[in-house]
């Protein structure tokens, strides 16, 4: 059990999709678990990163926790990877980059149709904004991109395989894409 | 005055008097700009019907050029000159002063549209510095004392010419002279000569002085002109190109302001030679205060039949030169974006080849050479190749101007044998305690101290002629980062290295001189600057990254010391991206700064 | 016939015309070098330099060199493959380029030249431009933010449809493409979906209407083979392309 490979997962902004993926390789789960063991992840529900191999990344930078998180992941996992669009350049999220905040958090909370007690959030609880929603690399040296909208179940068991295996990564044809 | 309702007639006006080509746009839309401080839709429609062009053709053209605007900058539109030299100078201080006294701020109007208060790319005023430029007019050696006054006359509305006109003077401030310098006429004798030998004969006598472009690629001048002289054409043009751009030269527009007939005249001997019955000056937008002094000069060579139909008397011989002026794009120094820029349009480099020489000007064999140049080739004509040679070396004959500004006792023109050491040149130019040297301008090359024993030459450091001295009280990365964003400013967009990477540059030099810099951004610059060299479309791309190569290369002490701890700092500053949600929600991040601790 | 002149590339002898620049030299003899500005119908360009190639040791863009007897070129190798991945991330990275938002992602030639040179990544820093987008037109609607200035549109309409619907304007980064209508929208210009400009497209900045899925994800021109084989967007035939 101790030289079982360390793996630690996070969603930052993003939509759980490239999680979803990962769960889509199926009964490789249990060929994954043979050699590797989940630190923190949303699969476990640990919530602190302990000390990982890998770190897995889904969605971009919107907000102080997402910073947070990521900085941790950074400082405990020896391999950090960006999984799927919105860890790889911002994604869907980052459409709100077009617009200031103000708007966007007006037309959320103050304009939209069917806002009641309308104001901004301002709850100490609730992590702060950044004015844009940023790729993960633009944070933490990141040292694997995975793209993809999700990545496939597949381009993630390649991944996984060949990173655990030593092998350098590389993707079939069809295993590449942005969408 | 009233730009809606008299735009289109002024525009009018000026196609009627000017005969209505196309390839005079940008000549138009300078006029235009100068007259109501930018150019109003009705000029734009005008432009574009009586042109044939299409209106966002001519928008197209107007957002090239840093000169023109779609909206009006007010009834002062006041440049304040951001070259480096002029920065060392105090000019970012009057800058602010400026804006603060006028109530504006840097490129808005004010609300009563009397200011606009601006920087632009250098103004060839180094050697006496800070320099403004007041509705295209030049104002030299600005201190507060006269900015105070600038300010008082401004808001009072007082026009131009009532003005002290003494702040408009320019200085040539020759330092050094020997054999261009050493003369100052030019009565035809060059022309005399070549009708005398024949065209042939004198292209020999060229090739044997061994004269190369003084702008500073260094090609054969005598080749040049053969290559077009061969080329087979119903129509030759000869264009000097006098947009010098390049920061920190200005021996041009000495050579505009007093040796302008010499230059002219070795138009005329090129137009001889070659057989061009036009050419035409592109004179850069800064040195429009020039215009009046060289159409006169124009004139009195026409009246001495020195210019026009049968020069000389000689019959056939027939050459006359117009003036265009450039509208701040220092790309349009490119040789083919200068001829697109004459030829009224963005100042796009073409693909080359063809090379003008045998296509340029209307896709005719075209010679393009420096201000320079010209001249050299008339005292070639003059005294022969071996007096030219024995001057200079053997793969550089002749002489050299250089621009010497920055930190040194005597800012001016100095003008040397090729060969010479830039140990020699500093010590003349009073120059102590030296950090480093910038020869060639922005483009060229920043060197230390232990490259001083280098000369200036083709075969070792080439030049243009710049020649910016910076002491040890200057940092080095001030210098680095106003180059990269000047080349981030002036890049025209065309490629894809030169557009995004240099714009890339410059947020990696601003990062890296905020203290914010680390290991892997000093990598993503050599990186980045790799590609701009080997993969960009023209030589501003080829040779915007050479600061920066200049500083990793030479200079490691002083990026190393700016380096931040760790070896990866985010590429925004992560504390200034929550200031807006903190001022939305009225609390602050509990967790205290967020920046820089990965 | 045996006079022929060639060059060689990568290994391959390469016939060539004179005149004939590299990229329609190699591309004639089945050779694949990407691009994306370049398009055979039109005049070189040499904007995007995803062409460039090695040329006896020096970098230029395939698309704008001419061949010559005897050049060595070097299409395939680590430093050109690295400047080509590199010009395409500043591309992704100058833009907006959200593919899974794109009804054109499939059947686009920036990311099918992206995944033919194994493109990962964006890279570097994003600009995150703020541009607009103009539906104005009922059968065409123009998206900014994917725009990489090709200036193949700019080309069709001015040298094929007559029109000069299209222009660039700006300078440097500021750099982009406009319209010539008096509101600068397309629905105000001359332009029609059946002209030239409308199919030359090579990213999802000009996009037909009301067809956007109708070759659903994973059946698009590039999904199950690369570039390489399958060729341009502009070459692809009409229905073929699922770019909607």
């Amino acid at each position: 059990m101790a030289d079982k490979i360390r793996i630690a997962t996070a969603p930052l902004a993003g939509c759980f999709g490239c999680h979803m993926s990962l769960l889509d390789i199926d009964e490789r789960l249990l060929d994954l678990i043979e050699v590797a063991e989940f630190d923190c992840s949303p699969l476990n529900d640990f919530k602190r990163v302990g000390s990982a191999d890998i770190g897995l990344i889904e969605g971009g930078v919107a907000n102080t926790e997402n910073v947070e998180t990521l900085r941790d992941f950074r400082r405990h996992c020896r391999i950090l990877v960006a999984v799927g669009a919105c860890a790889v350049n911002g994604g869907i999220p980052a459409m709100r980059n077009q617009f200031d905040l103000r708007d966007c958090l007006e037309e959320s909370y103050v304009n939209g149709i069917g806002v009641e007690n309308p104001m901004i959030p301002n709850d100490p609880e609730i992590p702060l904004l950044l004015d844009k929603v940023h790729p993960i690399h633009e944070v933490v040296k990141i040292d694997y991109f995975l793209p993809g909208c999700p990545p496939s179940a597949d381009s993630i068991w390649t991944f996984l395989t060949e990173l655990i295996e030593g092998r350098p990564v590389s993707f079939p044809y069809t295993q590449i894409h942005y969408d | 005055m009233n730009p809606a309702s008299d735009a289109g007639i002024f525009t009018e006006r000026l196609l009627n008097e000017g005969g209505a080509q196309a390839t005079d746009l940008l000549q138009y839309l300078c006029s235009i700009q100068q007259h109501y401080s930018c150019i109003p839709p009705q000029a734009v429609e005008t432009l574009a019907r009586v042109l044939a062009l299409t209106p966002s053709v001519v928008l197209g053209v107007i957002e090239f050029y840093s000169f023109l605007h779609r909206t009006p900058r007010g009834q002062f539109d006041i440049l304040v000159s951001d070259s480096i030299t002029d920065q060392m100078l105090g000019s970012r201080d009057l800058l602010q002063r400026l804006c603060d006294r006028l109530g504006v701020c840097v490129s808005q109007p004010g609300s009563d549209g009397r200011a606009t208060v601006a920087t632009t790319s250098c103004t060839g005023m180094c050697d006496q510095g800070p320099a403004l430029l007041i509705n295209g007019q030049v104002v030299t050696r600005v201190d507060n004392e006269r900015l105070d006054r600038i300010v008082a006359l401004v808001q009072a509305g007082s026009p131009l010419e009532d003005w002290p006109q003494d702040w408009f003077s320019v200085s040539d401030n020759v330092y050094r002279r020997d054999q261009l310098l050493d003369e100052h006429s030019a009565n035809g004798d060059s022309l005399r000569v070549l009708l005398d030998r024949g065209a042939a004969d004198l292209l020999q006598e060229l090739d044997d002085s061994g004269l190369r472009g003084r702008g500073g690629a260094g090609f054969s001048t005598a080749l040049k002109w053969k290559l077009c002289r061969d080329a087979s054409a119903d129509e030759r043009y000869v264009v000097c190109n006098a947009d010098e751009g390049e920061p920190g030269t200005f021996k041009d527009r000495v050579l505009l302001q007093s040796w302008a007939d010499t230059v002219f005249e070795g138009m005329t001997l090129c137009a001889g030679i070659i057989g061009a019955r036009r050419g035409f000056l592109y004179l850069r937008g800064e040195y429009r205060y020039l215009l009046d002094s060289l159409h006169t000069a124009l004139e009195n060579r026409r009246a001495s039949g020195l210019l026009g139909s049968a020069i000389l008397g000689e019959p056939g011989f027939d050459f006359d030169i117009d003036i265009h002026l450039g509208a701040g794009a220092y790309i349009c120094g490119e040789e083919s974006a200068l001829i697109e820029s004459l030829e009224g349009k963005r100042g796009i480099p073409r693909i080359r080849p063809p090379f003008p020489v045998t296509s340029g000007y209307r896709n005719r064999p075209t010679v393009v050479n420096n201000v320079e140049t010209f001249m050299a080739a008339v005292r070639i004509a003059e005294h022969g190749s071996a007096w030219f040679r024995s001057k200079g070396t053997a793969q550089s004959p002749g002489t050299k101007l250089l621009s010497i500004s920055g930190d040194c006792r005597d800012r001016g023109v100095y003008e040397y044998p090729l060969g010479v050491s830039i140990e020699e040149v500093l010590s003349d130019c009073g120059a102590d305690d030296v950090q480093a040297v910038q020869v060639a301008g922005a483009a060229g090359r920043t060197l230390p101290p232990a490259e001083f024993g280098r000369t200036l030459a083709f075969e070792d450091v080439a030049t243009g002629g710049s020649f910016m001295v910076f002491d040890h009280t200057r940092d080095v990365l001030d210098v680095v980062q106003n180059f990269t964003r000047f080349f981030a400013h002036e890049s025209c967009g065309f490629c894809t290295p030169c557009r995004v990477g240099g714009s890339l540059l410059r947020d990696l030099v601003d990062k890296l001189h905020d203290g914010h810099g680390s290991e892997y951004d000093i990598r993503e610059m050599r990186d980045i600057a790799g590609l701009m060299q080997a993969a960009s479309h023209c030589g501003l791309g080829h040779t915007a990254p050479a600061p920066v190569l200049d500083l990793l290369d030479h200079f490691p002490d002083v990026w190393r010391q700016r380096l931040a701890a760790g070896g990866f700092e985010p590429s925004f500053d992560i504390d200034a991206a929550l200031s807006e949600a903190k001022q939305l929600t009225g609390r602050d991040h509990s967790g205290g700064r967020m920046g820089g601790d990965v | 016939m045996n006079t022929r002149k060639t060059f060689r590339m990568d290994g391959r002898t390469i016939p060539f015309e004179d005149g004939q620049s590299i990229i329609d030299a190699a591309l004639a003899a089945g050779e694949y070098i990407p691009h994306l500005c370049h398009n055979p119908e039109f005049t070189p360009h040499g904007s995007c330099r995803v062409c460039t190639v090695d040329v006896d040791g020096r970098m230029v863009s395939a698309c704008t060199q001419p061949a010559a007897e005897g050049q060595q070129v070097v299409n395939n190798s680590d430093p050109v493959n690295h400047y080509r991945r590199r010009l395409l991330q500043m591309l992704f990275v100058e833009g907006n380029h959200v593919c899974p938002g794109c009804e054109k992602s499939g059947a686009c030639q920036l990311q099918a030249v992206a995944y033919y040179t194994g493109m990962l990544a964006p890279h570097f820093t994003h600009f995150f431009p703020r541009r607009e987008v103009d539906a104005s037109h009922p059968d065409t609607v123009i998206d900014f933010n994917r725009c990489i200035l090709c200036e193949l549109c700019v080309r069709a309409s001015r040298d094929v449809d007559g029109k000069n619907v299209f222009s660039i304007s700006g300078r440097g980064i500021q750099s982009r493409l406009i319209i010539n209508s008096n509101t600068g929208r397309l629905g105000d210009s001359d332009y029609d979906r059946a002209d030239k400009a409308a199919s030359v497209c090579p990213v999802g900045a000009i996009l037909p209407k009301h067809q956007g899925y109708e070759v659903p994800i994973g059946e698009r021109l590039y999904d199950q083979r690369p570039i390489s084989v399958v060729g341009d967007v502009a070459q692809a035939k009409q229905g073929d392309n699922g770019d909607g």
